[in-house]
């Protein structure tokens, strides 16, 4: 995605605005700093290391990870159909790959539930027929979180597909090579930085999920309960075991913002 | 091309990497299922010691640790518990989630699964009954039942058990209090008074008992209380009945109700 960036020449900055950007920082910087004052230092490894802490990351490493990848695989072409087909009524589509950036996530564990659920729309079919349940499953939670994550990948991607210079993509087909190999050789490498972006955004997405994971997939230590999950209850079982997971997701995400930063991923071609 | 190329290359190992991940994932039997589809997850679960899993109120949070322990050295079977509200459990198991042995806090929440035929073997195992846990300090200087008319009080939801009872007591005793909170079990309340969150809370006495030092006690005289009976039973569509049936047996046993006795829960009626 490229932006044109105007260089404003630095001024001082009017005492109205500093008052109120001091206390939007303050807003914002408090509870950040409550979480690494309140941590209990000490007690990191042993409370890192116990039974609900372990199952909880692993889970929500694999899951997050699967989620990530349902997001990709299914949410490329998407992307490409939104920016290069020739299909009409793609606004549509777009307005409802949207919507789960914009809907509460309860309210996606909600309709999860009515369509997957045992008693489902669809869900009904797979349980009567297969014997598949997918509420209470790990399956479950891996389709919660990419239901809230995909969207984040579609829009970026497509927005790399729309910017990406068609000439190259021209070049390549007069010279004689087919749709598959202009795909492969051209335009995925032409886009690549926003696939890594869009895949990383999705991926941490994913691992923050609560809402729709705990309405549609339940909280099972060991199946269903993740990281934010396990934090949520621990914090009425064990207050610092909550910190300390809270403490892994809040390093998580900053990784994410460093690993996202615009040097890394200014891609194309100059 | 050159700055394109790393990108391309770790956009093709992440890939191969989820797509490993998804499989392995897949592979370790991630859908639950109770049908035909889920033969083969049963097989290789039976044949790997049986674990047994067991959802109980909160409130049994300890008490259960050890009577667990206490089963599995004595049968060898694992288990696995799970504890929130009671009505939240109930609410999972007919969702058909992967529980064997369902232990509640009263018949509110019981009896309908077993009018649903989703709970077999129905036993009481003890009783308990209400008090009022406040901080250390007891910052709202109560005393009584009247001093919650006061104080900010956290009660449970409704629809659990504790909650019930909750508002079956304020209503016996004609009291008018307006909760601060409708927490979701009773641990949760217990929580609220120990970070001296608000003045008061309505929990049961085994639920004082257990947070020691981290919250005092103020008694409710016995004939202003409300009590209420705990019941176990084996889910129906347990993949593991006999095992079920054995924990809930075993739940009445002598070494059994002497963890709950010293936990400070009743005898069963």
């Amino acid at each position: 995605m490229s932006t044109v960036k105007i260089d404003h020449p630095r001024r001082a900055t009017p005492v109205p605005f500093a008052v109120l950007a001091a206390v939007a920082v303050a807003f914002l910087a408090i509870p950040l700093a409550g979480l690494l004052l309140r941590t209990p230092w000490g007690r990191l490894p042993e409370l890192l290391t116990s039974p609900v802490a372990v199952e909880a990351l692993r889970l929500s490493l694999l899951c997050s990870v699967a989620a990530a990848g349902v997001a990709f695989i299914l949410g490329v072409p998407l992307a490409w159909v939104l920016a290069r087909s020739r299909m009409r009524g793609t606004a549509v589509l777009r307005a409802l790959v949207t919507l789960p950036l914009v809907l509460p996530p309860v309210v996606g564990g909600v309709a999860l539930l009515l369509a997957f659920g045992r008693r489902g729309l669809v869900g009904q079919y797979l349980y009567d027929w297969f014997g598949i349940q997918l509420p209470f499953s790990t399956a479950g939670v891996i389709m919660a979180e990419a239901f809230v994550a995909m969207p984040f990948l579609v829009i970026t991607v497509e927005g790399a597909l729309r910017s990406a210079d068609p000439r190259f993509e021209e070049a390549a087909a007069t010279l004689g090579a087919s749709r598959w190999t202009v795909m492969r050789r051209v335009t995925l490498p032409l886009i690549a930085p926003a696939l890594v972006a869009g895949t990383v955004l999705a991926w941490a997405r994913a691992l923050g999920e609560f809402g729709a994971t705990i309405t549609f997939a339940g909280n099972l230590p060991g199946v269903t309960q993740t990281l934010p999950l396990a934090v949520y209850s621990a914090l009425d079982t064990d207050r610092e075991a909550a910190i300390a997971l809270s403490l892994v997701l809040l390093v998580v995400s900053l990784a994410v913002l460093l690993l996202l930063r615009d040097r890394y991923l200014r891609g194309g071609v100059r | 091309m050159g700055k394109a190329q790393p990108g391309m290359l770790a956009a093709r190992w992440l890939l191969a990497g989820v797509l490993t991940l998804i499989t392995a994932g897949c592979a370790s039997g991630g859908v639950a299922g109770r049908g035909s589809g889920s033969a083969e997850l049963e097989a290789v679960e039976s044949a790997a010691a049986a674990t047994l899993t067991v959802a109980a109120a909160s409130s049994l949070t300890d008490v259960f640790a050890t009577i667990v322990e206490e089963f599995s050295a004595a049968t060898g079977v694992p288990v696995r518990t799970t504890y929130a509200g009671s009505s939240t459990l109930a609410e999972q198991i007919r969702a058909g989630a992967p529980i064997d042995v369902f232990a509640a806090a009263g018949p509110t929440v019981m009896t309908p699964l077993a009018q649903e035929q989703l709970v077999t073997d129905l036993r009481d195992f003890a009783t308990n009954s209400l008090m009022i846990a406040v901080p250390t300090g007891n910052p709202g200087s109560v005393r009584g039942l009247a001093d919650l008319t006061g104080v900010s009080v956290v009660v449970c939801a409704e629809q659990v058990p504790c909650g019930t009872s909750a508002r079956q007591l304020l209503a016996n005793n004609d009291l008018d209090v307006q909760p601060a909170s409708y927490e979701r079990d009773a641990r949760a309340v217990l929580m609220k008074i120990r970070t001296d969150e608000a003045d008061a809370g309505l929990v049961y006495v085994t639920d004082v008992a257990a947070a020691a030092d981290e919250v005092e006690g103020v008694e409710i005289p016995v004939e202003a209380n409300v009590s209420t009976t705990y019941q176990v039973a084996v889910v129906a569509d347990s993949p593991v009945p006999d095992e079920a049936a054995q924990f809930v047996e075993f739940v009445n046993t002598p070494a059994a109700q002497a963890a709950l006795a010293s936990a400070r829960f009743g005898p069963p009626p």
